[in-house]
């Protein structure tokens, strides 16, 4: 292989072979279309007519497009005695509040472990840097007692609250707050007299914007994909997720509709990762392990 | 005034040398100057704690009893212990299976995920937004676990089983999600499907932070492919998102059990794809014996940390 180095754009570029190239162009294919296709399918369910879904053998395309089911999600509903539109309302709240606290609550925290010096902060970001260790499938049955003990237990606050505490957003914003924000900037605003929670909210908050968007996509995310909750048990506080199971056990009579109902859960929090995509990837790139 | 109160003033005022404290002292009197810290992170501890941290040691002390949560717990030392391994084979099989899928979804999503960000690494940024949508967007929302059973659906009239049927390879459609045969391998195939979340992303913002004049540099230096440069320029640069990486991947790999439930139902077919979680929810969540599934939780803890803990020391070892 030749070592002689071509230039291209006046930057260097490195050795590559073209069998390399080829075998990463097949991978990237082969993957892609692992991943690509079965989202794809359920764009074309979700397009497909009643009498298209009872097609034999069902068809990799759709014939007469139609955005019915999507006003039959809604219909499909109405004969139980919650209203659809009930079950968005719940998710669209629970998301909302559980994220936004997370960001102000989350982010104070992190301010405070990565920029202030005191004892035992040590101690406080490590407690955080282990928990994302484990999942909450391990806190599950104290956390129900605790909820019953406390009042919380059918609540919308049994979801939201434990949000506030969520830990990898906290976790990536010490680290970005860390390498992002220089202490000397910090120093002179606190020689001015600036109070901590001052400097915070006004120096501190707006050089971390990536990480903001960071933590309101894995939050948002986490609370909009709320399914049943052992925490909820009356039908009207129950989340949007939860309905789709109950549409989808309906089996192919509403694949459809299902689909229809996936596609919408899908959607929300594409556009909120698409909008903050780059914003994520810059803060995913201080997102390291250590201390 | 007299001179004695000046004086006496003066000392009060003299700031004490930190050497001449006790380390408590010292500690005591930080604490003291900084108490705005630990107002301002509070709430979020607080939370954190109460949710976080307390059931874990919670749940250590009831794995120790006997709670129905009516009457006081009730110590039995090990014997919850005792009979999850000697008297419960369905744990025993929980386990297995657990195991089975952390060891089948965790390192193959972490390599999936490390490969894809590298692979794409080098496309034009407009062309890696789209492509790393498209990898990223199955973990978005776990309804989408639905299409697969629309896919994999036990009649004729799922892709899958029409398919098999018009290339002749089966006669009987294949009840795929109630058959013990297939049930565990289509679940891990879905699981890695949404596998690929934040360490994916991780590392895509990791490759993003190489100085890429030490590509260059390698280059000149003797580098002669891109497999050499991955392995002495590149991952040595991300070894912290390689780190972090690993820990999302092998927590993620332990909690695959909403998807069984989604797909195969609960409990699945003749227990085929149960795992500890799922152990967890038929005793916690059904049968309210808040002992025995303490223990429970307290066998998934020590596998999910001991499992990161392993892994990270292992990883520490890269380019050393």
């Amino acid at each position: 292989m030749s070592k002689k180095l071509r230039t291209r754009n006046h930057k260097v570029v490195l050795n590559r072979s073209a069998g390399g190239d080829m075998g990463i162009a097949m991978f990237l294919l082969i993957f892609g279309a692992f991943m690509f296709i079965p989202m794809y399918y359920a764009v074309i369910q979700s397009l497909k007519p009643l009498d298209e879904l009872w097609n034999y053998p069902p068809k990799f395309y759709v014939v007469n497009p139609t955005l019915s089911n999507f006003g039959d999600m809604f219909a499909s509903m109405t004969s139980s005695w919650v209203p659809f539109s009930r079950y968005i309302f719940n998710t669209v709240l629970i998301s909302v509040a559980g994220t936004f606290g997370n960001l102000f609550l989350g982010s104070l925290a992190a301010y405070v472990v990565s920029k202030m010096k005191f004892p035992g902060r040590g101690l406080l970001f490590g407690a955080v840097r282990y928990s994302l260790m484990f999942t909450a499938t391990v806190t599950g049955i104290v956390n129900y007692l605790t909820m019953s003990a406390i009042g919380l237990v059918d609540t919308y606050w049994a979801i939201i609250i434990p949000a506030w505490g969520a830990t990898l957003g906290m976790f990536l914003m010490r680290q970005f707050m860390t390498s992002g924000i220089s202490d000397a900037v910090l120093e002179s605003a606190r020689l001015d007299g600036s109070s901590e929670l001052r400097t915070y909210w006004t120096i501190a908050m707006p050089m971390v914007k990536p990480a903001w968007l960071t933590l309101i996509v894995y939050s948002f995310k986490d609370l909009w994909n709320t399914g049943s909750s052992t925490y909820i048990q009356s039908e009207q506080l129950k989340t949007f997720n939860y309905a789709i199971q109950q549409i989808v056990s309906g089996g192919l009579a509403r694949a459809g509709v299902g689909a229809a109902a996936t596609i919408v859960m899908l959607i929300v929090p594409v556009l909120v990762f698409v909008i903050s995509q780059s914003n994520i990837v810059e803060t995913m790139s201080t997102s390291g392990m250590k201390d | 005034m007299s001179e004695k109160a000046t004086a006496a003033a003066k000392n009060a005022k003299k700031p004490v040398a930190r050497k001449e404290m006790t380390m408590w002292q010292w500690t005591w009197k930080e604490m003291k100057r900084n108490y705005v810290a630990y107002l301002m992170c509070a709430p979020y501890y607080l939370i954190f704690t109460t949710f976080t941290i307390l059931p874990v040691l919670l749940s250590l002390f009831f794995s120790f009893t006997i709670f129905n949560m009516i009457e006081a717990p009730q110590f039995i030392f090990l014997d919850n212990y005792m009979r999850l391994f000697l008297d419960d084979d369905i744990f025993i099989e929980a386990v297995a299976n657990t195991l089975i899928f952390a060891v089948m979804t965790g390192p193959v999503s972490y390599l999936l995920s490390l490969f894809t960000a590298w692979f794409i690494n080098e496309l034009p940024p407009k062309i890696r937004a789209v492509v790393t949508l498209i990898f990223y967007a199955p973990s978005l929302s776990t309804g989408m676990t639905f299409i697969w059973k629309v896919i994999f659906d036990g009649d004729s009239y799922g892709y899958a089983n029409s398919i098999l049927m018009r290339l002749d390879l089966i006669q009987e459609p294949i009840q795929f999600f109630k058959n013990e045969a297939y049930v565990m391998p289509l679940c891990i195939v879905v699981a890695l499907w949404t596998s690929l979340g934040v360490s994916f992303l991780s590392f895509i913002g990791g490759l993003q932070t190489v100085p890429k004049d030490q590509f260059e540099a390698a280059a000149v230096d003797g580098i002669k492919n891109r497999w050499q440069e991955l392995w002495y320029v590149t991952l040595p640069n991300m070894k912290q998102q390689m780190l972090f990486g690993a820990v999302m991947a092998i927590t993620q790999s332990f909690n695959f059990g909403t998807i069984v439930n989604d797909l195969a139902g609960f409990p699945s077919v003749n227990y085929a794809a149960h795992t500890i979680m799922h152990h967890l929810q038929d005793y916690g969540g059904q049968r309210f014996e808040v002992g025995y599934s303490s223990a429970i939780a307290t066998v998934l803890f020590i596998m999910m940390v001991g499992s990161n803990m392993l892994v990270n020391k292992v990883l520490n070892k890269v380019g050393q």
